[in-house]
């Protein structure tokens, strides 16, 4: 029960809380040191999504406008760090911060027109949005055009990041100051004025919520945690190019969010590591034992061989399917109802 | 100015598949105010369907059209049946992300079985034929998707104005509840509207396959046709081929003076740049909420 407003907002609002996230953070410093490298190389893959999907989350699960063009946000981060870096020697944190900077500019651009349009139209916006970037980015010579950039070597402050294991740390450090970020926007004023103008706009601008300035700021917050992971991406890939960031990775930008569930942070970490470790696991499909064989004869017999890497497409659509068609809260969804049943088990 | 004109009878000539996508889209909005973003993988999968029929188990031309129009108004049908009817409290946000996830299984589904090795499909008219007149030309084709394209926006505005199930399903357009209250199933209704969309959309395909058919084809027309209905107003059939016919002409124009590869990224934009004058496209009247 909750009695005062600083009760809410309270980061460790019980025991049990700290000693979680202790054992959390626990299991972060040692999990490089207790795993082979490609499940370090995995996990930094899931903390790139982890800060996408909770960006998106707080557009579109918080503020419900939807976004079709995230991918053009996580290009513009990823060129823009890299660009930095390579042409004028910026130091990686703060080329990292322009690039984002640069997004959340883009995003408060795009955010404009949302003041005005909703549903279909502001989607063909955004997509619109997402699509011109590839384009663009495509013939700009001095951003490599059609071959793309490699990513410079990265020195911090006199530290050589350039192996996965140190990478990680890095990556977990500013992943978790943005989860934290994020939560703590949705738990106070900004939060709440976000899911205010969710629910109903017209009843927001009634209670003196400045829709011009929140919309545009929920499209802006939200480009900028998409920047910063686009910039993390390109050094974790170490080669970016324009095909990669295509209306496909948007889509699938807003299957992680809605498959971890709509409005919860708890919800996008879940969905960003699901689909990670898909997307991962399925790209070589045919190695998984029981599945593989039996989908390399299924595929033999009546699809092609050839096409078998677009299953992964199937098993993404069967789970945004199934997910919203059951559980639209999707996993969090899940998680509220299992704490549910147990909390008032035997009844 | 020959150059002028040729430029804008292309525009319309490209008008005229994206029309075809438009006016599926238009249909399904306005009855459950859906974005079918699956509208393009069900004109793919109705494609490769007919490229099996007529490549792989030699069924006549005349026959396999019909087969393929029959499949495609199935598959429209199911989807609404098995996946959007099913939702649990469904809001306009979730049905839209259904229609995507769906989009992913067909595709995955069409590339799974054919592999992304470019087809081609026999068509009695070749791709390469054209019609001339005067000095100007226009593929057979893209001729043929015109009037394809007439024919079927005729006969939908008729069939909608003036027959009885047209009156339903115009009914619950306008209101699913008090048609329901007035004895109309609406639940069939829907059904067959996703139906008589998914053959529209899927004629466009037909149409396209004999010039390109790979697993992406429908990408392309899928958001041009798209942008064309949310320019023409999402709601209005007429408004959604007008949108289509300026989306193609624009793309054309700039793609002729400017840059080809720009072409796509300054439709989107004018796109947006109208929608910022006009929040609900040119030909629909724009609802101010009120309180």
């Amino acid at each position: 029960m909750k009695r005062s407003y600083y009760e809410d907002i309270e980061f460790f609002s019980s025991k049990v809380v700290l000693f979680w996230f202790c054992v959390l953070v626990a299991f972060i410093i040692i999990y490089p040191y207790i795993l082979p490298n490609y499940y370090v190389y995995m996990a930094n893959y899931m903390a790139i999504n982890i800060i996408v999907a909770v960006g998106l989350n707080l557009l579109v699960g918080y503020t419900g406008q939807i976004s079709l063009g995230h991918s053009g946000f996580f290009a513009i981060g990823a060129y823009a760090t890299t660009f930095l870096m390579l042409k004028i020697n910026a130091p990686f944190l703060l080329a990292l911060l322009i690039g984002a900077s640069i997004a959340a500019l883009f995003g408060f651009i795009i955010g404009i027109p949302s003041l005005k349009l909703e549903g279909p139209y502001l989607s063909i916006a955004t997509l619109g949005f997402g699509l011109t970037i590839t384009t663009v980015l495509g013939r700009l010579e001095f951003l490599g055009g059609r071959q793309g950039l490699h990513t410079p070597e990265l020195i911090m402050f006199g530290w050589h990041v350039d192996t996965d294991r140190e990478f990680f740390y890095l990556l977990m450090a500013i992943t978790f100051l943005l989860v934290i970020g994020a939560r703590n926007i949705v738990k106070t004023r900004v939060g709440r004025a976000f899911m205010a103008i969710r629910d109903e706009d017209i009843a927001a601008q009634c209670m003196g919520i400045n829709l011009t300035l929140y919309k545009t700021m929920a499209f802006a917050t939200s480009a900028f945690y998409t920047g910063i992971a686009g910039g993390l991406y390109a050094f974790v890939l170490r080669f970016i190019e324009p095909e990669m960031f295509g209306l496909m990775m948007s889509i699938l930008f807003l299957g992680m969010v809605v498959v971890g569930g709509l409005g919860s942070i708890f919800g996008s970490i879940a969905g960003a590591i699901i689909f990670s470790w898909l997307d991962l696991q399925l790209r070589n499909i045919l190695n998984i034992p029981y599945i593989g064989p039996f989908l390399s004869e299924l595929s033999r017999s009546y699809f092609s061989i050839t096409g078998v890497p677009n299953i992964q497409f199937i098993i993404y659509g069967l789970i945004i399917v199934l997910i919203m068609v059951f559980e639209p809260l999707g996993i969090f969804g899940f998680w509220i109802r299992t704490k549910k049943y147990w909390k008032t088990w035997p009844f | 100015m020959e150059n002028f004109l040729q430029l804008i009878i292309n525009g319309i000539a490209a008008g005229g598949y994206y029309g075809l996508i438009a006016l599926a889209m238009v249909l399904i909005y306005r009855t459950s105010e859906v974005v079918n973003f699956a509208q393009g993988e069900i004109a793919l999968i109705t494609a490769y369907f007919t490229y099996m029929l007529l490549d792989q188990l030699n069924v006549a031309f005349w026959q396999a059209v019909p087969i393929a129009i029959v499949f495609a108004f199935f598959v429209g049908a199911m989807i609404e049946f098995c996946a959007l009817r099913r939702a649990k409290d469904p809001n306009v946000l979730s049905l839209i992300i259904i229609t995507i996830g769906i989009e992913m299984i067909l595709m995955g589904l069409v590339s799974w079985k054919f592999g992304a090795d470019p087809k081609t499909m026999s068509f009695p008219i070749s791709p390469y034929d054209s019609v001339t007149f005067g000095k100007f030309y226009i593929r057979g084709l893209e001729l043929l998707a015109l009037i394809v394209l007439l024919v079927v926006f005729l006969s939908t505005y008729l069939f909608l104005s003036h027959s009885k199930l047209g009156t339903a399903m115009r009914a619950t357009q306008q209101n699913l509840v008090i048609a329901r209250v007035m004895g109309i199933r609406t639940k069939r209704i829907m059904m067959l509207t996703w139906g008589i969309s998914g053959a529209i959309g899927a004629l466009a395909a037909l149409l396209i396959a004999p010039t390109t058919m790979q697993p992406y084809m429908m990408w392309d027309p899928m958001l041009k046709g798209f942008a064309g209905a949310v320019l023409g107003g999402m709601t209005s059939m007429g408004g959604a081929l007008v949108g289509s016919f300026i989306v193609g002409i624009i793309e054309n124009l700039f793609g002729g003076y400017v840059s080809i590869e720009f072409k796509s990224a300054v439709a989107f934009f004018i796109i947006v740049l109208s929608l910022f004058i006009r929040p609900s496209g040119l030909f629909a009247r724009h609802y101010v909420k009120k309180v």
